[in-house]
């Protein structure tokens, strides 16, 4: 099962290299990553998509929060949560019609184009894992994809909810 | 008045003095040179320089196990560090706290691949507890202090701390400021277990039938030996250790049912086969006494009192959960138990210890002497005798190390130092010295194989320099003996590898650097020579004993079976 899983830990030299060593040290799956400092810039937050059974994920929430530099660590899709990534994504605009189609895609799923080279478009769309990859997906019939770039997801608890110090 | 300023170096020994160190274990090197120069100058310390890293982490390791102190290391940068790795390791499968201070190439060539450069924080980090990268003067006494902290708190386990030349040199001076009651808001161990998760574990231990309980290296670590002791009193119950947790309950006591897993007794891996509560003291369910966690214990409900949280649930699920230290959770247990007037029920646990009478009748843990060759297992079986059961035994990783845990009965806690986790050859030595540096006047022995000792036998330099006047007992069979068992068991009796063809002479060794060496060859020789060995205090001495090659380690688990599955000797199963 997919889980996201947020991480708040000292923002230190080394401490998101300790994260994703204790990942690949343990064989826990990896299947993206974000960091960031926050708002405070003595802390980062991570947020990881990770894969694994319960007896899995329990391993990991708590190896993670066994690391001295982490602070907390909460499995988001325990419960109610947003979650967001972000794709740029470059393509094809060669023809009148290729360009019109892709403008189309692009509006539908509310992305934006970004910029326009002689023979290309940039788009930008935000939305969850999902979302992108249906994007890409149609993107792809209409035209040709030269490179895609994503963020991995970051996401945050709904309502009152919220991971701080 | 100005306030004095003092060079990183000089904060370095400021520091371990202000934390109360008492030795420090070593090898200089350029980038610590300014650290040696500052300890040169100083007298709250004593720094023992060793031949080689690795034997500093151990001898580390081995004080740290037997004071319970934090165990030092200072290694210069590059090949000093990467050779202390194994040692960070062993300290990091048995969680021993230990500090090692590495220094490091100057800041401004930190990543050029300068002389003696390499990334020992990255080089450890699946090894540690934690690491710092100390990047400033004035930092330097307080991660010291937390490095300490860290090192001692919780579940305890090696640090490392690399430092830079740059911020050691004298040009490079700051105010001197330290801390030693750390406060960390990431780092806060639980202590207390939870009152609910202790209420639920004294009713399923109370309720039970067949209680037993199994104890392992957190009762050791935590002191908290008198209040295991007192548990298993009240309960009255069958206590097993791990082999990290001999000692724990005293191998001699009444409850005591022998080491479990492997090569544990029958009726220890027997009596946690029928149990219906387990009750798991500081120890982890290791593949090493689990056997095949898929048939392991399926009716019984554990209740695993640990430190930490990842060791629980994590190879065999835990009914009843309690994160915290297990000393104060064992008399958070016991006055529950007070509380409620607890009385064991007498009946169903004289039903109980009659069953495990039957398996102890076994005798599982016993050898037949069928030639006149000396059994390794009487070799131990004398030195109990002759050290009456007191001698801290330090061992090496093999037969050896079986054969000490199943024939020296340990009456206390930190007696029986070796490398159950990680299993390191060449740890019995140094670990050995660093024993005897802390308790000159005890028995300290180095059980090892002809295999080991070998793996750090450059020690025997650093035993002469300091006076270290250790026993060292080498079960000599001519053969890697586990190496060699698991072939004849397993791989057709192929002894790939496993013959030692060249193997110097230790009496002749010993001699060369200084010490005694003692050769015994035959049965009839074996008592009166260990105990001439024995009498010798204040020199080392080596003695070689010529051991039957062709003994085996029994009872032991059959592989892919159950706890209770075993050999209890060639060919017969239990």
């Amino acid at each position: 099962m997919r889980r996201i899983l947020a991480i708040l830990l000292e923002n230190e030299p080394g401490s998101l290299s300790r994260i994703v060593g204790l990942f690949s040290q343990r064989a826990f799956n990896i299947e993206s990553l974000t960091v960031a400092p926050t708002e405070d810039e003595s802390l980062s937050r991570i947020t990881i998509a990770t894969k694994g059974d319960d007896k899995v994920l329990e391993q990991i929430v708590k190896q993670v929060n066994k690391l001295i530099d982490v602070i907390k660590i909460t499995d988001l899709t325990e419960r109610s949560h947003v979650e967001r990534e972000l794709l740029l994504i470059k393509v094809l605009a060669m023809n009148d019609k290729s360009r019109t189609e892709v403008k189309r895609v692009t509006d539908i799923f509310r992305g934006s184009i970004i910029d326009i080279g002689k023979q290309v478009y940039t788009i930008q769309l935000t939305g969850d894992a999902d979302k992108l990859n249906a994007f890409v997906k149609t993107l792809a019939h209409e035209t040709e994809i030269i490179e895609s770039v994503r963020s991995g997801c970051v996401g945050i608890a709904r309502g009152e909810k919220a991971l701080r110090v | 008045m100005s306030t004095p300023l003092f060079t990183g170096a000089e904060m370095v020994v400021k520091a371990l003095s202000a934390l109360d160190v008492k030795y420090i274990f070593g090898y200089p090197g350029g980038s610590v040179l300014d650290i040696y120069d500052a300890i040169f100058q100083q007298k709250d310390f004593e720094h023992i320089l060793v031949r080689h890293e690795q034997a500093a982490t151990h001898m580390a390791d081995g004080y740290s196990r037997a004071t319970g102190e934090v165990g030092v290391v200072l290694a210069t940068s590059g090949p000093g560090a990467t050779n202390c790795v194994t040692g960070i390791a062993t300290a990091y499968m048995d969680s021993i706290p230990m500090v090692v201070l590495s220094g490091q190439v100057a800041t401004s060539l930190i990543g050029d691949d300068a002389f003696q450069e390499t990334d020992i924080v990255g080089c450890s980090r699946p090894i540690v507890k934690h690491s710092f990268n100390c990047r400033k003067v004035e930092d330097i006494p307080n991660v010291i202090a937390k490095a300490f902290y860290i090192a001692k708190s919780g579940r305890p386990g090696p640090v490392v701390v690399e430092l830079p030349k740059d911020i050691l040199i004298p040009e490079n001076k700051a105010e001197f400021h330290i801390e030693t009651k750390v406060k960390m808001r990431s780092y806060n161990p639980t202590k207390k277990g939870h009152p609910k998760q202790i209420r639920k574990a004294v009713q399923a231990i109370t309720e039970a039938k067949r209680l037993v309980i199994y104890s392992g290296g957190g009762i050791i670590l935590a002191n908290a030996s008198e209040l295991l002791t007192q548990l298993v009193e009240t309960l009255n119950a069958p206590c097993t250790n791990t082999l990290m947790g001999l000692g724990g309950l005293s191998g001699t006591h009444k409850n005591f049912i022998g080491m479990l897993g492997m090569h544990g007794s029958l009726e220890a891996n027997k009596a946690m086969a029928n149990a219906d509560v387990i009750l798991a003291l500081g120890a982890r369910f290791d593949d090493r006494v689990t056997n095949n966690v898929k048939k392991f214990c399926p009716n019984a409900t554990i209740v695993h009192v640990d430190i930490d949280p990842t060791s629980i649930s994590k190879t065999i699920n835990a009914h009843i959960p309690v994160v915290g230290l297990v000393d104060i959770v064992l008399q958070q247990i016991l006055d529950e138990l007070s509380e409620t007037k607890f009385k064991p029920n007498e009946a169903t646990l004289n039903d109980w210890w009659q069953q495990i009478e039957q398996w102890r009748s076994v005798k599982s843990v016993s050898y037949q002497q069928d030639n006149n060759k000396i059994k390794p297992q009487r070799v131990v079986e004398a030195m109990y005798e002759i050290t009456n059961g007191q001698a801290y035994v330090c061992s090496d990783v093999g037969q050896h190390q079986m054969f000490a845990a199943q024939y020296y009965p340990f009456a206390k806690p930190r007696q029986w130092i070796n490398s159950g986790g990680l299993g390191t050859m060449g740890f019995g030595l140094p670990a050995a010295m660093g024993v005897k540096l802390a308790f000159p006047d005890s028995h300290v022995i180095c059980i090892t194989g002809d295999g080991s000792i070998q793996m750090n036998i450059q020690e025997l330099s650093t035993c002469l320099q300091y006076n270290l006047p250790v026993v060292i007992v080498t079960l000599n069979n001519r053969s890697l003996g586990m190496v060699r068992q698991w072939q004849d068991m397993i791989y057709g009796g192929r002894h790939s590898s496993s013959y030692m063809e060249s193997i110097p002479d230790f009496v002749k060794l010993a001699e060369a650097y200084g010490h005694v060496g003692i050769q015994i060859d035959t049965l009839d020789e074996l008592d009166a020579k260990l105990t001439e060995a024995f009498a010798i205090k204040n020199r080392l001495v080596f003695v070689d004993i010529c051991v039957d090659e062709k003994e085996h380690v029994y009872p032991m688990q059959i592989k892919h079976g159950a706890v209770d599955d075993m050999w209890v000797k060639k060919g017969v199963k239990a």
